[in-house]
């Protein structure tokens, strides 16, 4: 075989070619990066104002836990109502350092005037009563060893949902559960989870959660303005990275052999392929990558407790990513900045209430039943989502052609078309 | 001719039914061999104790020149020893091209990482045409498989078994849904190709089975009824009694 005589040619080129929607991606996020930047606080003219920002920022964090989610469901045929969950502990995993870090500077601060200099255990004692005094513990949890290391606890937010992920699908896939009961499985996981979490002595402030988070210790100089432009850029370019690492998986043999475990799985045995090891292989890089969105994410939202793990969080996520389309990465970007935006426009009192003489109906209250009501019509009707306009959009793009059709790439018969 | 497939005194229960009694079978290497019994005779559950889909109560499957178990093996390290297995309704992944579908079962690393990585070499473009070539889809390659006509599917699937090269390949009712035409060119593809490697046919159609010209083994109630020449076969009583009588 003249395997190493093969000309090769370069990946990205491959990759953009079975993709398209690569380039019109990265293209449209550049776009809107710049017209960001040009009407944020710290970089334009301000018609932005700074919670807009972490909005956006924290939009483009579910983008990407949403594309994460896409790929385990709608190419690899798993239903996860856990991946939020991974999102979460991403979110306490670096939420562990920036509470510690910023603690230990005030405890210092405090301390530094204090007539005898501490010694470094009152420090520690300091920040840990500091922390969990809220738990009514003043000791800190061999959960917290590293949480003073930046690279650890950045490592953490990689190690701590894909080892989650990896030793639950072992268990899952291993045992052949599949369809339903694995996302009931899933379920029972992130339930699990977030009602441990719960408990005070989890190690991780039970219901207080992690809060000021959005504070970066030693950037007290720094204003949120430039803070919050800061995390966008990092969650805008973690998303471009997030679909160009899907777009490679998802393409190539690669990508056909997951969609061919999606559609029949038994078959895929019988060619040669270990499907579980497919299914643990998206399954963990899809949690990660989950960690990694939670880790942009809740700096900006600057607080984290046990209820954004909760499973109705995960279910969310199906939601955006049915409605956006699933199948297709763009669809689930659609999806999760569509209605995401839209929720907090809804909950958040932007919409008018609508008054109907005897009954009032207030957005507050009524968008999730909304949203209830068009995940049921989409899946329903239309099944493709949003992103099936963009199908609409391509066809209608099409050349119409008149006259003899003629041979066509894949055509086997010549026709006539409609007169001219 | 080599012995590469041994089954020995299989058994297999289902809720107290007893779909495999004490089955036996060699199939050498090369060699062409049918398979055929009335419904319920245990074909089906025979091939599937041979890829790993059912293990059985009792016996022994060994393979090969250094007489591996194959029971202890999942469906996937029975399918990368060299057993392909085609079903007797077609089943190709109808969303993906009939290239995708190819380069797929094309006889390349299975681990992940690699699959990630891989590339299409020549030598897998070639395969592929090639393949194309004798299934009669080079003309269909880019369509989505879910296009094909029934007997399309049947060939698609037949090449899919021949990109994997499998040295042993179980066939069930290869013939089923195909025009006259077709079927004389799957007779002669499998007879070619049972030139070098293990075929098995399970098939009904005794026409089918006569113009394969190979030794059948006739199954009934889950064991061995009668073994030969089909002529051998077909003009045994009990045979006769069970299956061809009615």
């Amino acid at each position: 075989m003249s395997v190493a005589a093969m000309p090769s040619r370069p990946v990205r080129k491959r990759l953009l070619e079975a993709n398209p929607s690569v380039a019109w991606f990265l293209a449209i996020l550049a776009l809107f990066c710049l017209g960001v930047t040009a009407l944020a606080e710290a970089t334009g003219t301000g018609a932005l104002s700074t919670s807009m920002i972490k909005t956006l920022g924290k939009t483009l964090c579910l983008c990407l836990v949403a594309l994460a989610m896409d790929v385990v469901w709608g190419y690899q045929g798993i239903l996860s109502l856990g991946h939020m969950a991974f999102f979460g502990l991403g979110g306490y995993a670096i939420g562990m350092w920036l509470m510690y870090a910023r603690t230990e500077i005030i405890v210092a601060e405090s301390l530094a005037e204090a007539a005898i200099p501490p010694t470094p255990a009152e420090i520690e004692d300091a920040i840990a009563t500091q922390i969990f005094g809220v738990v009514g513990s003043d000791q800190f949890p061999a959960i917290w060893a590293f949480a003073d290391s930046l690279v650890l606890q950045l490592a953490m937010v990689v190690a701590v949902p894909g080892l989650l992920a990896l030793v639950f699908g072992w268990l899952a896939f291993r045992s052949r559960v599949t369809g339903v009961y694995l996302s009931i499985l899933t379920q029972a996981m992130t339930l699990a989870l977030s009602l441990y979490l719960f408990q005070n002595d989890s190690g991780l402030r039970g219901n207080n959660g992690l809060s000021g988070l959005q504070n970066l210790p030693g950037l007290d100089a720094v204003d949120q303005a430039t803070v919050s432009i800061a995390f966008f850029y990092a969650s805008a370019a973690a998303l471009a990275a997030g679909y160009l690492l899907f777009a490679w998986v998802t393409s190539g043999k690669m990508g056909s052999v997951i969609r061919a475990i999606r559609d029949d799985e038994a078959r895929v045995r019988f060619l040669g392929y270990h499907v579980e090891s497919y299914k643990l292989f998206v399954f963990t890089l899809t949690a990660v990558v989950a960690g990694i969105a939670g880790a942009l994410y809740y700096p900006q939202a600057g607080i984290i407790n046990p209820a954004e793990l909760a499973p109705i969080a995960s279910i969310y996520l199906a939601v955006w990513v049915a409605i956006g389309g699933r199948g297709r990465l763009y669809g689930a970007v659609i999806g999760a900045a569509f209605v995401s935006l839209l929720s907090s426009w809804f909950t958040g009192g932007g919409a008018p209430d609508v008054d109907l003489g005897v009954y009032t109906i207030r957005w507050t209250d009524w968008w999730l039943v909304l949203l209830g009501v068009s995940f049921v019509l989409t899946t329903l009707y239309a099944p493709k989502g949003l992103g099936g306009l963009i199908d609409v959009i391509e066809a209608r793009r099409a050349r119409r052609r008149v006259g003899d059709y003629g041979p066509d790439k894949g055509a086997l018969r010549r026709e006539e078309g409609p007169p001219q | 001719m080599t012995t590469l497939l041994e089954v020995s005194g299989v058994s297999v229960t289902f809720d107290g039914f007893r779909a495999i009694d004490n089955l036996s079978i060699q199939i050498g290497e090369p060699e062409l061999r049918a398979v055929i019994g009335p419904n319920g005779a245990g074909k089906t559950t025979f091939m599937d104790i041979v890829t790993g889909k059912t293990r059985p109560d009792t016996g022994r499957v060994t393979w090969g020149e250094r007489s591996i178990s194959l029971l202890g093996l999942s469906e996937s390290a029975i399918a990368r020893e060299g057993i392909g297995r085609k079903f007797q309704k077609p089943t190709v992944f109808e969303a993906q091209s009939v290239r995708d579908n190819l380069a797929m079962s094309l006889r390349n690393d299975r681990a992940p990482w690699k699959v990630l990585v891989w590339r299409e070499t020549e030598a897998d473009a070639a395969r592929i045409a090639e393949v194309a070539e004798e299934i009669g889809l080079t003309a269909h390659l880019a369509r989505p498989a879910g296009e094909l006509s029934h007997g399309q599917k049947q060939w698609l699937e037949i090449g899919m078994l021949l990109a994997q090269e499998p040295r042993l390949l179980l066939v069930d009712e290869p013939a089923a849904g195909m025009t006259p035409a077709e079927r004389e060119h799957t007779t002669d593809l499998l007879k070619r190709i049972a030139a070098t490697r293990a075929v098995v046919v399970v098939e009904h159609d005794m026409e089918f089975v006569r113009r394969l010209g190979c030794k059948v083994t006739v199954l009934h109630e889950g064991s061995v009824l009668a073994e030969g020449s089909i002529d051998h076969v077909t003009a045994d009583r009990q045979v006769i009694d069970v299956y061809l009588g009615r």
